[in-house]
């Protein structure tokens, strides 16, 4: 005689295990693949090799001279603005820019207004560079970018 | 004959919270995750500046410079010097002109430079790149939150 072992409804346990295995899988997966990201930005220069004829510049177009000095380890030993002695300070050569164009000009076009040429020394580390860089184009107020000089460009490299 | 009637328990844990707590975790990595191509090197650690804000557009026809401490450049895997350069933005700028209609004046040359890599070798990159007819350049900082 055949007996049938029919049980009453048993509950149907889910099985975990296989689940909890891909559920891990994918954690690894993303652990392994995150990454925080660094926002970055760019600050943008625009130099096309210097014209042979240099004859149409007038005084007004002439850019403001940043001389950057370093020591023998790269480290900044002094800023000079137009021949303006600074020190080290970034704050006072903000303060300068500042007095040099003046705060009521207004928004000037894009593109346009008055150029800062950095001339460095070749060794200076480039951290002093961006810097300057940051301290002549702008600076922060309340978390609201203040833009003062937008055009940079760069002195011919000082050979060591 | 004894017949051994003893049910083995099996004590089975409660997996519920596990589960949910990894299931948190899951949709925390993956709201977080971002497969968009960083071009980060890790010879480069940029310096930072409180000015700059991450570009709301891509750059267009970008060529991305790596400047290592030491005043190695990274283009692509490769390791370039500021004199064997030269070649390396002939090659690219052939790569832009035989893809689409750009040419030296549109590419942008990005630069990130590490921060203490001497300053005279960012200037010599643009002065071969000047050379080559490229004029448009960028260089990429970190962006200084502290302030």
């Amino acid at each position: 005689m055949k007996i049938r072992n029919h049980e009453p409804d048993t509950k149907v346990e889910l099985q975990m295990t296989s689940m909890i295995d891909v559920v891990f899988l994918l954690l690894i997966f993303f652990i392994l693949t995150f990454k925080i990201v660094e926002l970055e930005g760019d600050f943008s220069i625009r130099m096309p090799l210097a014209s042979t004829d240099a004859g149409q510049m007038d005084d007004s177009q002439l850019p403001i001279k940043l001389r950057l000095i370093a020591n023998e380890q790269g480290q900044l030993t002094s800023i000079l603005l137009n021949d303006n002695n600074l020190g080290t300070d970034f704050d006072q050569l903000r303060a300068s820019i500042l007095g040099i164009i003046g705060t009521d000009a207004g928004p000037v076009p894009a593109g346009e207004g008055p150029e800062v040429e950095i001339d460095t020394d070749y060794n200076l580390r480039y951290e002093n560079v961006v810097n300057a860089i940051t301290a002549v184009s702008g600076y922060k107020v309340d978390g609201q970018p203040v833009k003062l000089i937008e055009k940079i460009k760069f002195a011919p490299p000082r050979r060591e | 004959m004894r017949v051994k009637s003893e049910k083995r328990e099996l004590t089975e844990a409660d997996l519920t919270p596990m589960i949910d707590m990894v299931f948190q975790l899951i949709a925390f990595f993956m709201v977080l995750i971002n497969f968009t191509q960083t071009e980060a090197n890790d010879h480069v650690k940029l310096p930072s500046s409180e000015l700059v804000k991450p570009p709301e557009q891509p750059i267009e026809f970008p060529i991305v410079l790596h400047v290592g401490f030491d005043g190695v450049i990274y283009v692509g895997g490769d390791q370039y010097t500021a004199e064997t350069l030269g070649t390396r933005f002939r090659s690219e700028l052939a790569v832009l002109r035989a893809q689409g209609d750009a040419g030296e004046k549109e590419a942008n040359v990005i630069i990130r430079a590490h921060k203490d890599v001497a300053a005279g070798e960012v200037q010599e990159i643009i002065r071969v790149a000047q050379e080559e007819g490229l004029e448009n350049f960028a260089l990429r900082v970190k962006e200084d939150l502290s302030s």
